[in-house]
């Protein structure tokens, strides 16, 4: 590192020592105890993915706590229990819906709040401390308010309801992901686009909106994370048709049949594969 | 930090266009009405009508609800559950400390040496949030469980008597907390040993500080805000899961967020549920608050 730089004018030997001590440390005592974090934090992962796999002896088809030997039975069959697809169709679908109308709006106040300083634009700062308590709020007095809010004006719960909750919580976390690619903007080139005659609309479509893709495409992503496995605030709004981590909690009570850990290395599969993929490609940029 | 707002370019301030100086004066309300709407209808107003039903007397068998001005309901609810929310303050507490223990190690060498292979580490770190939370919480569970393969091992090679358990005792439930919350901590922690100066560090070694006194002295410090991101984003959520405490406690853990789930969803008691997450509110507000006095709101950004 940097260290290696030193002045000739100092050979400390005591400061020598150090450096071959910190050195030491960087080399083998952080290492291996970071690769046993992440080892920790991986292993439950290799556990469900292995559990997915697991043969079934009882009649019930409900995971065991035992190994009972390999099946890919459950993969085949990864559509056999009728009330765990559709959930996670459901899932599927508010995500993507949520997605679409929190990227939007969050984009949107992203752009208000670093364009206009409160000089010009009068309740900013009341706006920005929303969106910190947003963030920082614990998730289940979000939810329970939300029940009592639906309950008091009669508002049945269901695929709406969810889609307002996942929205209102996604919001900030878009707005602050947006933002935050978006304050190195070169404002000059949508002065020149305007220079050339463009009005503002097209300007957005033909200037800013494709500079400010990668930082949209984020919150987007973001957004389609946290709806995909938010349980709190579903389990409060969601009605008759629970989204999938809603059904999964319900169905601990009971046992958990195999095709939950199908779906969640599945799930797991696709989310990890889109990150390489990210990195991949961030590398190849630089 | 504001971004400087640039002055308009003098040729179109020259071209007087009909119009134009309403839509730009409007321009930052209109784009920020639809989010800031939203916000209020679905987050500030659900706040408010929690506070006025947390005064109101409901009936759990048609959910109705009438203002009867029922002061008494909130402290009626902290003395009968007090030792839910003392419970649920000394989980969050300790998984917390545990995480920030945990992680800052590796933060520091993700930061500090991760070289070309930091975004490698950071995925693997946010791992964990690639499985859905519910799932996570039942794997561990399996693993924790009396025939699951960690019990069973140590009990083969009897290095726990055969009547040991983990499921159901606070230890799981704490375990649990600090698992599904760990990238919490240690994101915040990596950003803000990330940020820090080498040159500080080389110049304390410079002027003969041991790694003690450079740990001490220029990297801790330097790490404060992180640390306290780290802390409240880790702590409040934990304080109210009760996903963990479900799963993996058993009846004499019970945390509040259990008592305010069933509150809500079993006895239907919405004004005894307002009430309490009333309480569970103000709690986190009162770290919120002292979160924003030290270090400002728009900080939280950075350590997202």
């Amino acid at each position: 590192m940097s260290a290696e730089v030193k002045a000739p004018r100092d050979v400390n030997p005591a400061r020598e020592r150090l450096l071959a001590r910190r050195r030491r440390l960087g080399r083998y005592v952080l290492p291996t105890y970071s690769w046993l974090v992440i080892a920790y934090l991986v292993f439950p992962i290799a556990i469900m993915i292995a559990y997915s796999f697991n043969k079934v002896f009882t009649g019930l088809q409900l995971v065991s706590f035992s190994w009972n030997g390999f099946t890919t039975e459950w993969y085949r069959q990864w559509s056999n229990v009728p009330g765990l697809t559709s959930a996670f169709w459901l899932s599927i679908r508010l995500a993507l819906v949520s997605t679409v109308l929190a990227t939007v709006l969050g984009t949107l106040l992203a752009i208000a709040l670093v364009r206009y300083r409160s000089n010009k634009f009068r309740g900013r700062v009341a706006i920005e401390q929303v969106l910190f308590l947003n963030i920082a709020a614990p998730e289940i007095v979000m939810g329970a308010s939300l029940l009592g809010l639906f309950v008091t004006f009669n508002i049945a719960r269901g695929f709406l309801t969810l889609v307002l909750a996942h929205v209102m919580f996604s919001i900030a976390y878009v707005t602050v992901t947006v933002r935050a690619r978006l304050s190195g903007f070169d404002r000059s080139l949508e002065e020149a686009a305007y220079d050339l005659g463009a009005n503002p609309l097209t300007t957005f479509r033909l200037v800013t909106l494709p500079l400010i893709m990668p930082g949209v495409l984020a919150g987007a992503l973001m957004a389609f994370a946290l709806s995909i496995d938010d349980f709190v605030t579903s389990n409060f709004v969601s009605g008759s048709n629970p989204p999938f981590p809603v059904w999964v909690y319900g169905a601990t009570r009971v046992g958990i049949p195999p095709q939950v850990f199908v779906f969640g290395t599945g799930i797991f599969a696709i989310g990890i594969g889109f990150a390489l993929m990210s990195i991949v490609l961030s590398r190849r940029e630089t | 930090m504001d971004q400087p707002v640039s002055t308009d370019h003098p040729r179109r301030v020259e071209v007087p266009r009909r119009g134009a100086g309403w839509g730009k004066r409007l321009a930052p309300y209109l784009l920020s009405l639809p989010a800031s709407v939203w916000l209020l209808l679905l987050f500030i107003v659900p706040m408010g009508v929690m506070m006025i039903q947390s005064l109101e007397t409901c009936s759990p068998a048609t959910g109705l609800c009438v203002m009867t001005w029922h002061w008494g309901e909130l402290p009626s609810q902290v003395s009968l559950y007090h030792q839910q929310f003392i419970t649920s303050l000394i989980f969050a507490a300790v998984a917390t400390t545990i995480d920030l223990i945990i992680s800052f190690p590796i933060a520091y060498w993700i930061a500090f040496y991760g070289g070309r292979r930091k975004n490698f580490f950071l995925i693997m770190l946010l791992v964990p949030f690639f499985v859905s939370f519910i799932i996570r919480t039942i794997v561990w569970e399996f693993i924790l469980s009396n025939n699951g393969i960690v019990l069973t091992f140590l009990k083969h090679q009897h290095l726990v008597p055969s009547g040991f358990h983990v499921l159901g005792t606070s230890y799981a439930v704490i375990a649990g907390l600090a698992y599904n919350y760990l990238p919490f901590t240690a994101l915040p922690l990596y950003v803000a040993i990330e940020r820090i100066d080498r040159r500080v560090l080389d110049a304390a070694y410079d002027l003969y500080a041991n790694r003690r006194a450079a740990f001490l002295r220029v990297i801790l410090p330097l790490a404060i805000p992180g640390i306290f991101a780290a802390f409240l984003l880790t702590f409040i959520p934990a304080f109210g899961d009760y996903v963990n405490q479900e799963i993996l406690g058993g009846v004499s853990n019970t945390m509040i967020g259990t008592v305010i789930q069933n509150t809500f969803l079993v006895n239907f008691d919405y004004a005894g549920g307002a009430s309490l997450s009333v309480v569970l509110l103000a709690v986190s507000l009162v770290g919120i608050w002292l979160y924003a006095r030290l270090l400002g709101s728009r900080t939280i950004e950075e350590y997202l």
